[in-house]
């Protein structure tokens, strides 16, 4: 295990050291290369905060109405059928949504029932092998100005269900 | 799409917050939003910036030219309308390896950065190409070998064994990530039937 914190640690420097001496040795101006790519950033980074402040409103209001509650009570008949801890829905709802919130509901929750309980561990796959999928759609094609998505947020949704099923069964199969 | 759910989770949330009580906190949300929006954008900024300039010298020394040879085979299959040599290629290379290797807030300004290209090629402006909708549910679908966040946080709340959980990440976004590419084929399909359809009516 300790080889996986090195790789993940490591990871950063190593993809930037590897970068930069194939770039000189190539003969690239370096400095000069980064500050225009910089640049660039620094234009994408402008257009996007209107789209994040867009997205943060619709996520606040939508958390902070007390709506979210109400979709987890009336989904807790279902998921008590299908054999699913009801521990997990408020995850499943938020986890889409919104990134930060899904974390910052993820250590509540584990703190709340062990890390180590099913419900713990089902909660930890969800959120290691699911993504913050309006978040990710909307920046990724606001940032470019793509208004007609097609089928995208359909199929990721799909993906995405299939990834929360799979963390289920799969804690429930596996110790 | 997106304008139905923002729009629903606008209104929904004030209706809600109308008939519980709750617009004072509504109203606390709605400032709160904006101020958050500028920090987050202030947040990716800084790295934008870093990622945008590092990825333009990998860019002109050739490194995502060999990079994308490498997966060369499996990128022209998933994106057959992405000329190999484009920079779009590298972009979306490098996302994916950051989001495998756990390193979401990199592997974001590496997605747009990505988008961007994948933007060039397009020929229509306002519609999602093939491959940005491939690009997107694979992102979406999270691939991912070691969930940093997920292992901290597991740590923090006393875990006998944090990284336990590992391999069962890695079986189910396999599996999100498999049923977000078959997905994305018969999308493909259905979409092609229903124009053939109507083209012949």
């Amino acid at each position: 295990m300790a080889f996986m914190s090195i790789l993940s640690e490591a990871a950063i420097p190593a993809v930037i050291i590897a970068i930069l001496i194939i770039g000189a040795w190539r003969n690239v101006p370096v400095f000069d290369a980064f500050l225009e790519g910089a640049k660039e950033g620094l234009a994408t980074a402008i257009r996007i905060l209107p789209v994040l402040v867009g997205i943060m409103l619709a996520i606040n209001i939508f958390e902070a109405s007390g709506a979210l509650d109400i979709i987890v009570t009336l989904l807790k008949p279902v998921v008590n059928f299908l054999g699913i801890p009801e521990e997990i829905v408020p995850m499943a709802i938020l986890r889409p949504i919104s990134g930060s919130a899904s974390l910052g509901l993820l250590s509540r929750q584990l703190k709340e029932y062990g890390p180590d309980s099913l419900a713990g561990r089902i909660l930890s796959v969800m959120m290691g092998s699911t993504e913050t999928i309006f978040y990710t759609v909307a920046v990724y094609f606001g940032a470019i100005g793509v208004k007609k998505t097609r089928g995208t947020v359909w199929i990721a949704l799909i993906a995405g269900m299939a990834g929360m099923i799979s963390s289920v069964i799969v804690c429930k199969l596996l110790p | 799409m997106l304008n139905y759910l923002w729009l629903a989770m606008i209104l929904l949330g004030i209706g809600w917050a109308a008939v519980t009580g709750r617009l004072g906190d509504v109203t606390k949300a709605v400032i709160s939003s904006a101020e958050e929006g500028v920090q987050l954008s202030i947040i990716l900024l800084g790295i934008l910036c870093l990622w945008s300039g590092v990825m333009k010298i990998a860019q002109k020394g050739g490194l995502i030219r060999s990079l994308t040879n490498v997966s060369k085979f499996l990128f022209a299959k998933l994106f057959p309308d992405v000329p190999k040599d484009h920079g779009a290629m590298g972009a979306m290379v490098l996302t994916f390896a950051a989001n495998f290797l756990g390193l979401g807030n990199a592997a974001t300004p590496l997605g747009i950065k990505a988008m961007e290209e994948l933007h060039k090629i397009n020929n229509r402006s306002d519609t999602a190409s093939d491959a940005m909708i491939l690009f997107i549910v694979i992102n979406a679908s999270c691939l991912q070998f070691i969930p940093t966040n997920v292992i901290a946080l597991r740590e923090a709340a006393g875990s006998a064994n944090a990284v336990a959980i590992l391999p069962h990440v890695w079986i189910s976004s396999s599996i999100s990530t498999i049923t977000a590419i078959i997905f994305y084929y018969l999308f493909l399909l259905m979409e092609k039937r229903r124009d053939y359809s109507i083209w012949h009516l």
